[in-house]
């Protein structure tokens, strides 16, 4: 059993109690900002006191987000904000840690700590902007800009193959994957809310519009005419329906998942997914993460968050298991311990 | 046991054991140690590995040694040229011979003397029968034979035998220094209890070697160490990694901050990484990172949270921790960098010791950026400078590079244990909860330092981070004036500390013709020479710096005290230009050494002659 040592507060805790007294200076239409009143509604529902909330960033725009929330807080350096976030909740468990990153600072500069920390399942809340470019430095692609996007380091088009954020997170065995696009707040409310009630690190991929350098580029989904059909909304126990009046279904068929319509071709609701949010197994989760247009809708919601044993737990554990073991109890005693002699 | 033979009395004596890899040279090397420890000897070790884990049997590349000095003076380095060597086979009699002082012992396992370990070691003859080896005192042991003969008894296998050579070995040498069986008895039963045929095994190897150099007429006399006059207490032996190890655990209970080490696996430092992570029992939080830069972002994340937060290192991971660094300075939190110094630049010579990497300490960061060097000078004083390293770091809110280096790391010497209540009280300048006057950037007005307010207290959420921060709120600012004023206030929160500082030493009389200066590593290489010329009259002084950044108050009146000051380092001459832009009035010569060496006695007591002779 993991334990949650994170202190509940005694006092009913609004929005007001984490809205900054800093301006906030995104750009205006920014989906950043989506990003941070979700935050302002979750937390009061969290049920942690106010104190224990802390945030870490890297570098970026996503990266500003420690200063515009009321939290304790620290504003790294570039790709190092999972890195700095290990040592806070290692150092103390009974923080909420939450790190706010991007995809230039998370899948470039901070490829290493962001697989790293997923692969020991330490319980810290990721959320990773991703709009696709480097906005700050203006306008450069970043590891997941599509392919052959033209960008300013990138005139006759990007020929790098982009990372597909979840492949990316369950490869490196991730417990807790979620994505939600910026301009559905409420789906991204529930999102972070069930991102802090899992034991080990939860990845929520914020699709998100860049207005200046990458305007659209999640249009293809996000648009109001084309998001029923190219957004399926995950729910756990339910079957993986889409579509305007949710005519649509996933269903696998052979090794791979297929967007069918159900009455149609013999397809019946039986034939359609069920959602397991906590299957250990990540093979259907992989499949869901890495569905994409024209084919298949984009998954949204919480893929993935199967319980494993987080790095931040079994460290008390060991800790707690040999201060009670050795004979060692301070200082002294391990100075004194081997082979010493006495010079009189 | 008692050796009826008539022996020499000797001040000290340097002895080292040298085989394959395999050959349990580190073993014999430590018990050999611990006996002369328990009888009372002062003494200095230093193993010699081979960078490879294990190289070809018999090669030059798979040779390991291990040294020792053992005195009844205060010894301060494992010694230059050997009095006795040990060497198991042919390669690792090619590779030491030239530390071998004329006239000393040889002692050589003669059964791995074949014709092909003789050619894997590119020997064309046998050394052992040519006469090249005329001017030693060759002690031929059958040791292979004789382990195996002595064993059959005990029915051992032969590959269990063949590992008990190293006993047979360490019988002669015990015998021919005179030691204590029962006393390295002692040590093998807390080494083997669990199994006793092993320890049957080694006793009677043991055993075997020392009367077999009883009875043959080729060793002449042997030679005994009285015991070395030592302050009273309780001793250990103790490397100079384990120390610095030990040193944070102690600066950690007595300030009551948990212990945090964000670390990764770097070559001389490991050992710092490995000997916290098996002391759990104290609650310290051990971190082996996924790179040098997780190390130290980790433990700067403790640091905010309210650690006592480590990282250690060398050479090239501190190149790789430099961005970070100057995080922990923007944000003027607590922090130690232990950087135990290898030979560079790029990967260098990672087993191998030297003293270039000051100047990356001191300035290699982007931006102005203080940080506070410091240098331990002996393996256990490491154990005093991690825990001043600690204390400066916290009590000032910055980061703090301890520079030691693989000679003081791997290197032992004996450590009279201290009570951690007497030493120096560390207090942290915690930020009370719900301070309703608490602003993250205002400072004690004497020493400049803000205060340390810990996540999860009531009444202090704040932000901090690597942009510039206005003075006392700390909001985010490109104001010009402001700038300035915290690069000025950070640099004076650092040039401040020397004020709590003790005043540089001289080791000598206050004025004379010389003065050595030194940091770091080479205090006891330098301290012998120094002291035996003082003997002889010279007017010759010895100023060994520990605190780089800041320097004592002191330094300047210490420099000038003398008519001609050298300073000797392990590098290309990087204090030495320090001190030139400290202060550039002084005139310094210099003494510099880059081979992965350290300084000999003969070299130096040379050099310092030649300048003590010229006006």
């Amino acid at each position: 059993m993991i334990s949650n040592r994170i202190m509940q507060s005694e006092e009913k805790l609004t929005k007001e109690d984490f809205v900054s007294d800093q301006m906030v200076k995104w750009c205006p239409g920014c989906g950043a900002h989506a990003i941070l009143k979700a935050i302002e509604n979750v937390f009061p529902e969290i049920g942690y006191k106010k104190e224990n909330f802390m945030f870490v960033s890297g570098i970026g725009c996503s990266s500003r987000f420690p200063y515009y929330v009321n939290t304790y807080g620290v504003h790294g350096i570039h790709g190092r904000a999972a890195a700095i976030a290990t040592g806070v909740k290692l150092a103390n468990p009974g923080l909420s840690v939450w790190i706010a990153t991007g995809d230039g600072d998370s899948m470039a500069i901070g490829g290493n700590h962001f697989i790293h920390i997923i692969r020991r399942n330490l319980d810290v809340n990721i959320l990773l902007f991703n709009n696709q470019i480097y906005g700050l430095t203006k306008g450069q692609y970043s590891p997941t800009t599509p392919i052959g996007s033209v960008t300013r380091t990138s005139p006759h088009g990007t020929i790098e193959h982009p990372f597909v954020t979840a492949g990316l997170v369950m490869g490196a065995q991730g417990t807790f994957f979620a994505r939600v696009p910026d301009n559905n707040i409420k789906l991204m409310t529930e999102v972070m809310f069930e991102a802090a009630r899992h034991d080990g690190t939860a990845v929520i991929e914020i699709l998100q519009n860049c207005i200046i350098f990458a305007d659209g580029t999640h249009s293809q989904i996000t648009d109001k005419d084309l998001r029923d059909d190219f957004q399926l909304h995950l729910k756990h126990g339910e079957p993986m329906l889409y579509g305007k009046n949710k005519e649509k279904g996933i269903q696998l068929k052979g090794q791979k998942l297929q967007g069918v319509i159900v009455g149609l071709n013999g397809v019946e609701m039986e034939d359609i997914l069920i959602h397991d949010r906590y299957e250990k197994n990540p093979g259907i989760h992989r499949m869901l993460g890495k569905m994409e247009p024209p084919d298949l809708p984009v998954a949204m919601g919480v893929i993935r968050s199967a319980e494993f044993e987080t790095y931040d737990d079994m460290i008390e554990v060991q800790i707690e298991s040999a201060r009670e073991q050795s004979d060692i109890k301070c200082v002294d005693d391990l100075l004194k311990s081997g082979e010493t002699f006495e010079v009189d | 046991m008692n050796n009826q033979a008539t022996y020499k009395e000797k001040e000290s004596v340097v002895i080292k054991f040298v085989g394959d890899s395999g050959d349990g040279m580190q073993l014999a090397g430590t018990l050999f140690s611990d006996t002369a420890a328990v009888f009372g000897n002062d003494l200095f070790t230093f193993p010699d590995y081979p960078a490879e884990i294990r190289a070809p049997h018999n090669t030059l590349a798979g040779v390991s040694g291990f040294q020792v000095q053992i005195g009844s003076d205060k010894i301060f380095s494992p010694g230059d040229m050997c009095d006795i060597l040990v060497a198991m086979n042919p390669a690792s009699l090619k590779t030491n011979l030239k530390w071998v002082r004329p006239g000393g012992i040889i002692i050589v396992d003669a059964d791995a003397f074949n014709k092909k370990a003789l050619e894997k070691s590119g020997y064309t003859s046998d050394p052992l029968e040519d006469g090249s080896l005329d001017v030693y005192r060759l002690i031929k042991a059958p040791v292979a034979t004789m382990t195996r003969n002595s064993l059959s008894h005990l029915q051992v296998s032969a590959r269990l035998a063949e590992r008990s050579r190293n006993m047979m070995a360490l019988g002669i040498v015990s015998f021919l220094l005179n030691q204590n069986l029962d006393t390295t008895f002692k040590f093998l039963a807390d080494k083997f209890g669990s199994k006793p045929q092993v320890l049957e095994i080694n006793k009677t190897a043991l055993t075997t070697g020392y009367n077999f150099a009883e009875t043959i007429e080729a060793i002449g006399s042997t030679y005994k160490v009285p015991k070395a006059s030592l302050k009273k207490g309780t001793y250990r032996s103790i490397s100079g990694n384990v120390a610095t190890a030990w040193g944070f655990l102690a600066a950690s209970e007595r300030s009551g901050r948990p212990l945090f080490l964000g670390s990764y696996p770097i070559t001389p430092a490991t050992e710092i990484l490995i000997e916290l992570a098996q002391q759990k029992c104290l609650g310290v939080k051990v971190f082996q990172a996924e790179d040098e830069i997780a190390g130290i972002c980790s433990a700067i994340g403790a640091s905010f949270t309210g650690s006592l937060a480590i990282t250690t290192t060398s050479g090239p991971g501190l190149s790789l921790k430099s961005e970070a660094i100057g995080l922990a300075v923007m944000t003027e939190l607590p922090l130690v960098i232990v950087n135990v110094q290898r030979a560079g630049p790029s990967t260098g010579m990672p087993t191998k010791s030297e003293q270039s990497d000051l100047l990356q300490a001191l300035y290699g960061r982007n931006g102005e950026c203080p940080a506070v060097v410091m240098a331990a000078s002996t393996p256990a004083n490491c154990f005093y400078y991690a825990y001043e390293a600690a204390k400066i770091s916290m009590e000032h809110m910055t980061p703090v590079i301890l520079l030691t280096d693989g000679y003081l790391g791997n290197g032992s010497e004996l450590f009279r244990i201290p009570k951690v209540s007497e030493l120096p009280e560390i207090t942290p300048p915690l930020a009370r909860p719900n301070d309703e006057t608490y602003k993250p950037y205002k400072r004690d007005p004497e020493t400049l330092v803000r205060q340390w307010a810990v996540p999860g207290t009531e009444g202090l959420r704040h932000r901090i981070g690597g942009l510039e921060k206005t003075d006392i709120y700390g909001a985010v600012s490109t104001d010009p004036q402001n700038h300035q004023m915290m690069v000025q206030i950070r640099e004076n929160k650092v040039k401040k500390i020397a004020e709590k500082l003790p005043p540089q030493k001289i080791m000598g009389d206050q004025s004379g013709d010389l003065l050595v200066v030194s940091w770091g590593g080479t205090e006891g290489s330098i301290r012998t020479p120094v002291k035996a010329l003082q003997k002889e009259g010279k007017k010759i002084g010895h100023a060994h710096f520990n605190h780089i950044m800041p320097l004592p108050g002191n330094t300047k009146k210490v420099l000038e005290s003398y008519k001609k000051v050298i300073v000797c380092e392990l590098n290309n001459g990087q204090f030495v230009k320090y001190l030139r832009s400290e202060f550039p009035d002084i005139s310094y010569m210099q003494y510099n050494k880059i081979q992965g060496l350290p300084f000999f006695t003969g070299e130096l007591t040379e050099l310092f002659n030649k300048l003590l002779e010229t006006k």
